[in-house]
């Protein structure tokens, strides 16, 4: 089927839209401002910005905030809990941490309160002995004094239900007979994993979010339907695949890190075209730089992320370490004299100084606007008429040059210099310190701000160039249209390995790829092919963190070939002998959990058809600006980026502009226009 | 000799220091095997001063009370060497010895002289708590220790390495003083890991900076953090506030011991002096003169928490440890219960400075470890230890409510899921809950302390140990607010259930197949007067069960009950 595929990306403050047709191979992107509270008028708004007729359209892959929102906001619906007897608190107790390690302030309220926590007798031991029956009358009291209480949804938590879930089963089946909608789910339908708060917490919030998400998807999907609309609507998981919208609505909290997902899925696609496999991404917002690393095509997946203090989220996501140092991050001298950025942000509202609406402490936007490497005729998002200079100047003079004794322009410069240090050291902790080479490395910024530090980050991590897509602005919306359907599945096994059965771990595999092929069947898009991997959590015994150990099997005609104890072995001391340098000398080999990963992969657009067509360095001259690097100003061309022909070589200094990114090629560096449209920065040659 | 250096290189060059700890930190959490460093973070790593031993960076994420500790073992190895006259780049030094290094046994310290151009130019370490170092009771808590033997091996500082080369007799020693030598195999390694990354980025530190500019960054840091210090004093008012809390006993003796302070702020400068505190005593809740100097830090810093980690910050202030006096016990006397100490320290310093600046004081945490392990035999005859640390609640503050079931001040440890517990051990957690009315009352309640009740499941039983404290002294509240409940321990026995002699201790209990111990642990103290608690707030508690009707109408008045209707 041929047709349109729309990426849309719903951010905090813009609707971002990539559209591509497969049969022309042609791209649009549009960009609208996010309506709130409900993100679906934006959403279809920006749709109807380029396509017409939605009959034409095969796929529309979703990008959302909604779930993360709801999360942050404390907005999701007022849900139910039924646990076992003696463990009402385990959300409320988490594990026993505290928000910041200095100070002992702050607390913490779970997303369900007390008075909706209601135990029930029952009790499974960690072996799967039940020992207890669960009281099916009591979980049915409970259920209707739930539903009294008006919840719209309802979790039920029992302890060690991963390793058996008979009680939960009978549990949820009792309540769902009674319950007047789908919103019933128990810990081990979602998370069948050892720990009870975070398989307990990542179920209730799943819960919270289930109502007001799987509502938003509804909506979304009849208007789609409605104005012609007959592909299939589908949205991108934290782990960086896209699910189907009947999944997102039973699994809302897949959907947790969403937005940033895609983005580094496309970012990923973008460089490994453009041929740089390894890159580290940047997204600079107005709080926060989000840095995430692909090695050879792949991201890196953590298995848990907090979305706030006590609010644990355990599935597989991708791995984005953040860094409060944002465009909006606020430069402050402390009272031993030390010039500080962040964490306080001025945000988007009311922005930084320069923006005129209200802040007058000085951010990290504010000094590129006073070093002229921000526009001040043409802000970004054109929500301004004008950026006030002056403003934003005085206010670099008072709260940083006076304490530190330096002028406006010096002031402003070490607010740059002290930002792109930290910045750095994100970027580091995600390369150097997990023993990659950052000389290998790429750095892609995307998002608005990011380009203006890529120079930067070329000189204090040592990466060997960086490259900026085309359109930074809607990298998400784009890898919602790349982005593969991919399934994660998770079951603890808890067994020494001598002796395992592998019959029972092969049943585990089974039922994961049976589910995981069902789902892909079952979704009415075009597949390239189907993949299957399968990964043991493992350690010694004794040991507390495991690794992630790869094995070999093969599924054939949808069934799995279990693998031996041996080959299990040898997996083990391959993986371990990678994380660790050597082997534990008499050490038992332990199996915690098995993880699987369904995967179809979607057809691939051809990136070039981005690229610009014609086109002259010349006449994509702009102008000329006086813009400040290290201690001098510099008479500095500025070009209309999206008309620079591929092939183009801009000698810094130099500023490429576009509607949504301001690039920055400083001196001694060179940015260069590829056949993607891509501009790839480097030094230049001697 | 100091060279000048600009403010915008320093602020980049504190990061980058500040970075190069923090990954020795992470390095260790990822290599140690025993549950303790690689969960909890009971460990810490920083660079330390080439002559004095003074904290010049550390890392955030280890333990807090490392933060103010660490010099003194960086200092007891600079006087050994100093003392031998062969100090070796290359040479790696370890040792346990608490009387020196400050904490308890557990902790194993691992000091490194970073050479630079064949030149000395400051010190790398590394603690880490083991699992086991010998002594009397498996995991080294042992309630009724009288003296340091009794708790585990003690070593001095010793070379492990010698100009680069290991010494495997030192190696050989330890492994054959523990119960479990892999996991302190593997906790070693790790930490040996973690000082060669430190060598390796100070190489490259010093590389791209030049000695003379890192040197002179260091040394200005810690004129920065001593001025911030000052500023910060110089915002409080200037007077003299006194404190005095109680340690319920020491374990041998059943009588409290009480811990004094004075706080005196004076324009810039701030004397904390602890006159008034209990003598030496025979059990195991003294502490050496380190311990004491580095909670005053530790409390400092949880009232600054801007401070920097670095040893400038404490050059404005007077730290008086009497002589004698269990803050300042020589060898041999027993510390593996200095945790409880610290603690009552911090709270007497809380409490002092609440009287000063009660905006700026949070009220009292739960004020103790609860340091529980039960151990037996399978039925299968394996022998099994379950040891962990139990929570309690927080402070109240004048933002918020105090957090319920918190981690203690000195530490960042989470605490194992029960699950992982149940899957390891033959015992079920019959209740792991909050402890309704063990809050302190206030505008702002404390936190609330939690239940937990553990059941043994095989037929051979069990014996318990319980290293606890504020059992008879509860936590305090501030700016007006109340007291939180006390400790409450409790055993199972055929004819019922028991409390032990000494409150906040027990030790050997022995637990038969089914029975319990059951541990009710102190919320925080209330922030101010609890007559200005919203009703609402009184109603919430009350309809979640956390306080009981009655003790919200005699705590806040009648008030609440109508919101509830």
């Amino acid at each position: 089927m041929t047709g349109k595929m729309i990426g849309v990306d719903v951010g905090g403050t813009f609707t971002d839209i990539f559209v591509l047709d497969e049969g022309t191979g042609k791209a649009e992107v549009a960009k609208v401002p996010t309506t709130r509270p409900d993100q679906s008028g934006g959403f279809l708004s920006g749709i109807g910005a380029r396509v017409s007729n939605l009959s034409e359209v095969s796929v529309v892959v979703h990008g959302t905030t909604a779930g993360t929102n709801a999360l942050l906001e404390r907005k999701g619906a007022r849900i139910g809990v039924i646990t076992t007897q003696g463990l009402r608190d385990v959300l409320e107790m988490r594990r026993r941490d505290r928000p910041r390690t200095w100070g002992l302030r702050g607390d913490f309220t779970p997303v369900v309160e007390r008075a909706l926590r209601l135990e029930v007798p029952e009790r499974t031991l960690a072996d799967g002995t039940v020992r207890t029956e669960v009281d099916l009358e009591a979980v049915r009291t409970a259920a209707r004094q739930l539903l009294e209480e008006d919840c719209l949804a309802c979790a039920i938590l029992f302890a060690n239900s991963y390793a058996n879930p008979e009680n939960e089963a009978r549990a949820v089946a009792a309540v769902r007979e009674i319950w007047p909608n789908d919103h019933v789910s128990c810990s081990s339908e979602i998370l069948p994993e050892i720990r009870e708060f975070e398989r307990f917490s990542t179920t209730a919030l799943n819960a919270y979010l289930q109502p007001e998400v799987s509502g938003y998807l509804a909506r979304l999907e009849a208007a789609l339907k409605q104005g012609g609309f007959a592909g299939e609507f589908m949205i991108v998981q934290s782990n960086g695949g896209v699910m189907d919208v009947e999944t997102a609505a039973a699994f809302p909290i897949r959907t947790a890190l969403s937005g940033p997902a895609a983005g580094v899925i496309a970012a990923g696609y973008i460089a490994e075209a453009a041929g740089f496999p390894d890159i580290i991404t940047g997204d600079m917002g107005g709080t926060s730089f989000d840095v995430s690393l692909i090695a050879q095509g792949q991201s890196m997946l953590s298995p848990q992320t907090a979305i706030d203090f006590g609010m644990v989220v355990r599935s597989p996501m991708i791995e984005i370490t953040t860094i409060g140092a944002g465009g909006g991050s606020i430069a402050w001298v402390d009272k031993g004299g030390l010039l500080m950025i962040g964490p306080e942000s001025a945000g988007s509202t009311p922005g930084p100084v320069a923006y005129g609406q209200g802040n007058t402490r000085p951010t990290v936007t504010d000094a590129n606007v006073v070093l002229g490497r921000i526009d001040p005729e043409n802000p970004i998002g054109g929500k301004l008429e004008r950026l006030d200079v002056a403003a934003a100047e005085a206010a670099i003079l008072e709260h940083v040059g006076k304490p530190l004794g330096l002028d406006a322009l010096a002031a402003a410069e070490a607010i740059l210099r002290v930002a792109n240090s930290r910045m750095a050291g994100a970027l580091r902790l995600v390369s150097i310190e997990r023993g990659f080479d950052p000389a290998r490395f790429a750095f892609m910024p995307f998002g608005g701000g990011g380009a203006l530090h890529a120079g930067a980050m070329l000189a204090e991590v040592g990466l060997a160039r960086a490259i900026v897509p085309r359109y930074p602005g809607v990298t998400s919306a784009m890898g919602c249209v790349i982005a593969d359907m991919r399934q994660d599945f998770v079951q603890t096994v808890n067994a020494m390995l001598a002796g395992i059965d592998t019959a029972a771990l092969a049943a585990h595999m089974q039922a994961h790829v049976d589910s995981g092929l069902a789902t892909l069947e079952a979704a009415r898009t075009s597949f390239e092919a189907r993949e299957t991997s399968f990964t043991l959590d493992m350690a010694y015994l004794g040991q507390t963190h495991t690794v992630s150990v790869p094995l070999p099997v093969t599924v054939r005609e949808g069934r799995v070939t279990p693998p031996s104890e041996a080959e299990i072995a040898e997996a083990f001391d391959a993986a371990y002998r990678e994380t660790y340098g050597r082997l534990l000398q008499n050490g038992t080999r332990r199996i915690i959990n098995l993880r699987t990963a369904v995967t179809g992969k979607r057809p691939r657009f051809d990136l070039s058809t981005l690229a610009p067509e014609g086109g002259s360095t010349e006449a994509a001259l702009k102008g000329r600006r006086r813009v400040h690097f290290g201690e001098a100003w510099h008479e500095t061309r500025i070009y209309d980026r999206l008309a620079l022909p591929v092939g183009a070589e801009v000698p810094g200094p130099a500023i490429l502009e576009q509607p949504d990114t301001t690039v920055l090629i400083e001196p001694e560096l060179v940015g260069r226009i590829d056949s993607f449209g891509n501009t790839i920065i480097e030094r230049a040659a001697e | 000799m100091s060279t000048e250096i600009d403010p915008i290189t320093l602020a980049v060059l504190a990061g980058r220091m500040e970075q190069i700890a923090d990954e020795m930190d992470a390095t260790l959490f990822r290599a140690a095997f025993n549950p303790i460093i690689a969960e909890a973070h009971d460990a810490s790593h920083g660079l330390y001063h080439a002559g004095t031993g003074d904290t010049l960076v550390q890392g955030k994420s280890g333990l807090p009370i490392f933060v103010g500790v660490m010099s003194f073992a960086v200092k007891a190895v600079i006087d050994k060497a100093a003392e031998r006259g062969d100090l070796a780049d290359g040479d790696i030094y370890i040792f346990n010895d608490a009387h020196l290094g400050g904490t308890h046994l557990s902790d194993m310290r691992l000091v490194r002289p970073y050479f630079h151009d064949g030149e000395l130019f400051c010190y790398l370490a590394s603690v880490g708590h083991w699992h086991d170092v010998g002594g009397a009771v498996p995991g080294n808590y042992n309630p009724a220790a009288t003296d340091a033997f009794q708790e585990a091996f003690v070593l001095p500082p010793v070379r492990l390495a010698r100009a680069g080369e290991m010494q495997q007799d030192i190696v050989d020693i330890l492994l054959r003083n523990t119960r479990l030598p892999q996991s302190a195999q593997g906790d070693l390694n790790g930490q040996l890991g973690a000082l060669d990354l430190g060598v390796k980025r100070m190489d490259e530190l010093l590389a791209e900076y030049g000695a003379e500019t890192v040197r002179a960054a260091l040394d200005a840091l810690q004129d920065r953090a001593e001025a911030l210090m000052r500023a910060e004093l110089t915002e409080l008012p200037d007077g003299r506030w006194e404190a005095t809390d109680y340690l319920d006993n020491d374990g041998i003796t059943d009588e409290p011991l009480p811990i004094t302070v004075a706080l005196e702020i004076s324009g810039d400068r701030m004397t904390l002096d602890f006159a008034g505190t209990a003598d030496r005593c025979a059990g195991p809740v003294n502490i050496a003169l380190p311990t004491a100097v580095a909670t005053a830090y530790v409390a400092i810093k949880h009232i600054f928490p801007a401070l920097p980690a670095n040893a400038g910050v404490m050059r404005p202030i007077e730290v008086k440890i009497p002589e004698g006096s269990l803050l300042s016990a020589p060898f041999p006397a027993p510390v593996g219960g200095y945790t409880e100490t610290i603690l009552r320290m911090i709270d007497v310093i809380f409490a002092a400075a609440s009287q000063a600046a009660p905006e700026r004081v949070v009220a009292n945490a739960y004020g103790t470890i609860n340091a529980l392990s039960i151990s037996g035999k399978r039925d299968n005859g394996q022998p099994w230890v379950m040891f962990s640390f139990y929570g309690g609640g927080h402070g109240g503050s004048a933002e918020s409510d105090g957090l319920n079931h918190g981690n203690a001040p000195i530490s960042t440890a989470t605490i194992p899921p029960m699950e992982i517990l149940e899957a390891a051990y033959p015992v079920m957690f019959k209740q792991w809950a909050l402890r309704p009315d063990s809050a302190g009352a206030g505008r702002h309640r404390g936190g609330l302390g939690a239940t937990y009740e553990i059941q043994v499941l095989e037929g051979n039983g069990a014996k318990a140990f319980l290293f606890g404290e504020r059992g008879r002294h509860a936590p305090k509240g501030a700016a007006g607010g109340g007291e939180a409940a006390l400790n409450v321990f409790s055993y199972e026995q055929a004819d019922g259930w028991h409390s032990p002699p000494m409150a906040s201790k027990m030790v050997g209990i022995r637990l038969e197949q089914g029975q319990s111990v059951r541990l009710d642990t102190p919320g925080g103290g209330g922030y101010g007067d609890p007559a200005q608690r919203p009703p609402e707030a009184v109603a919430r508690d009350v309809a979640g069960g956390l306080l009981s009707p009655e003790r919200a109408t005699e705590t806040y008045g009648p008030a609440w009950q109508e919101i509830a209707q």
